[in-house]
């Protein structure tokens, strides 16, 4: 069933996402002031917003271990964790493209940027220290502990960057003060949906992998016993 | 809930006492927190103003560096001879351990950041004591933003191989609001110039922040210690 449920939304991605990229490189006409690179904006900003659902399903994955104690949760806690993160790359590395066209620079610690930044960061420890801990009951419970109090810091984050005496370089987000042109809507929205399937298609190959690491594990456990 | 305080008051008091006679991670930490404010020294050659410009940002840089030390050793000064597991199985409830524990590295915390504003000042020339009463308020909550997270990592990491690696990996992105904050407030009041209502803001950021994850830490700290 779950496989059947992976292949499905994989494949489902894939060619939305094709689709989409053809309008988005062939049929949309160039923007007024920023050319043809403007055309990121359809893969990093939905990449923003779904690193956070990914990131958000770990946290209540990760409440629902300390909860419930199944390792089902744990499981889907890191695989949600690792697609989370890899969406933060993929954010984080077109828009330092988008960076370097506009603004002649790959790095230029804005707001946003950094925030986002902190945010990988954060997530990067978490995946530092769960092959540093052997045991498993203790591996998820600390893990759980890890990511919400991860999850906590990105609201402060987000506080911390907009103090008045913190410098900023804002491009002027699409989402909070501009609006999008009706006619760039549509290959917006599928481009949010399009890597909401396939970060879901790959959290589910994750957590196929981590449940058969496990039962590996509790094998070889049972091994050593006898 | 009053035992729980006496109980924290109580292994406060013990994890004081131990560190001030055996001085292990005081004198470690102080003297650590020392050689960084020299090598700032080398790094930047910096004139009058922009000693100034930086003067926060370094301070709470040692700081939080002197900070791990501290806190790392929280827990692990628990491991050996099974303590820890004698303060987990003792009636005081794994909150009021945690909490003596993080009360404990805050007073020492303090302390060392104390100790080194001496050579702060005469190394960098730098008056910090005409805003004393200020920096003392921005200290205070720092510090406990750090000792509290620090010393709930401390308890996550204590087991975990590469102890001392992991602790800095997890703390420093987790208090980089916090030191986003405690810089700009601490600059603003060295050199006098701070944006206007950014004082206000960071500290209100610095006392949320504390709020935040004191609470968040006494609530989860039961499943880090007792599973």
């Amino acid at each position: 069933m779950r496989e059947k449920a992976t292949y499905v939304l994989g494949i489902l991605g894939t060619l939305l996402m094709l689709l989409n990229l053809k309008t988005i490189f062939l049929d949309l006409p160039n923007e007024a002031a920023q050319g043809a690179i403007f055309r990121i904006i359809f893969i990093h900003v939905p990449a923003a917003i779904n690193a956070d659902v990914f990131l958000f399903v770990a946290l209540v994955a990760s409440i629902m271990f300390l909860a419930k104690k199944n390792f089902f949760w744990d499981s889907l806690a890191v695989s949600a964790t690792e697609v989370g993160v890899m969406l933060l790359c993929v954010n984080l590395a077109t828009g330092s493209i988008w960076g370097r066209n506009i603004w002649g620079v790959w790095w230029a610690w804005d707001l946003r940027m950094t925030s986002q930044l902190m945010c990988l960061l954060l997530y990067l420890g978490y995946l530092l220290v769960r092959p540093a801990i052997g045991e498993p009951t203790q591996r998820a419970t600390m893990s759980a502990f890890i990511s919400i109090f991860a999850f906590a810091d990105i609201p402060l984050v987000a506080m911390a960057i907009r103090l008045p005496n913190v410098r900023t370089q804002h491009p002027g987000p699409v989402l909070e003060t501009g609006t999008l042109d009706a006619l760039y809507r549509p290959p917006f929205i599928i481009g949010i949906f399009v890597l909401l399937l396939i970060g879901a298609a790959l959290t589910l190959v994750r957590l196929h992998q981590e449940t058969t690491r496990r039962e590996i594990d509790s094998l070889r456990r049972e091994l050593h016993a006898i | 809930m009053t035992r729980g305080l006496i109980a924290a008051l109580a292994i406060a008091r013990k994890d004081l006492r131990t560190e001030l006679r055996t001085k292990e991670s005081l004198n470690a930490s102080a003297s650590f927190a020392l050689v960084i404010l020299v090598l700032f020294s080398f790094a930047f050659d910096l004139g009058r103003e922009e000693i100034y410009a930086i003067s926060g940002g370094m301070l709470w840089l040692v700081w939080s560096f002197a900070g791990a030390l501290i806190v790392n050793r929280s827990f692990a000064r628990e491991l050996p001879n099974d303590c820890l597991d004698v303060l987990v199985a003792s009636p005081a409830p794994a909150w009021a351990v945690f909490l003596g524990k993080a009360i404990a590295a805050f007073f020492l915390l303090i302390l060392v950041e104390a100790i080194s504003l001496l050579p702060f000042g005469l190394f960098y020339n730098i008056a910090w004591y005409d805003s004393a009463g200020s920096l003392l308020v921005v200290m205070a909550l720092t510090t406990w933003g750090i000792t509290v997270v620090g010393a709930a990592f401390s308890a996550v990491t204590v087991n975990v191989r590469l102890r001392e690696l992991m602790l800095p990996v997890l703390l420093y992105p987790i208090l980089i609001p916090l030191l986003i904050a405690a810089m700009g407030v601490t600059t603003g009041l060295f050199s006098g110039d701070a944006v206007p209502g950014s004082a206000a803001a960071s500290l209100r950021l610095l006392a949320g922040f504390d709020v935040m994850y004191t609470a968040l830490a006494l609530y989860l700290i039961e499943y880090v210690l007792v599973g």
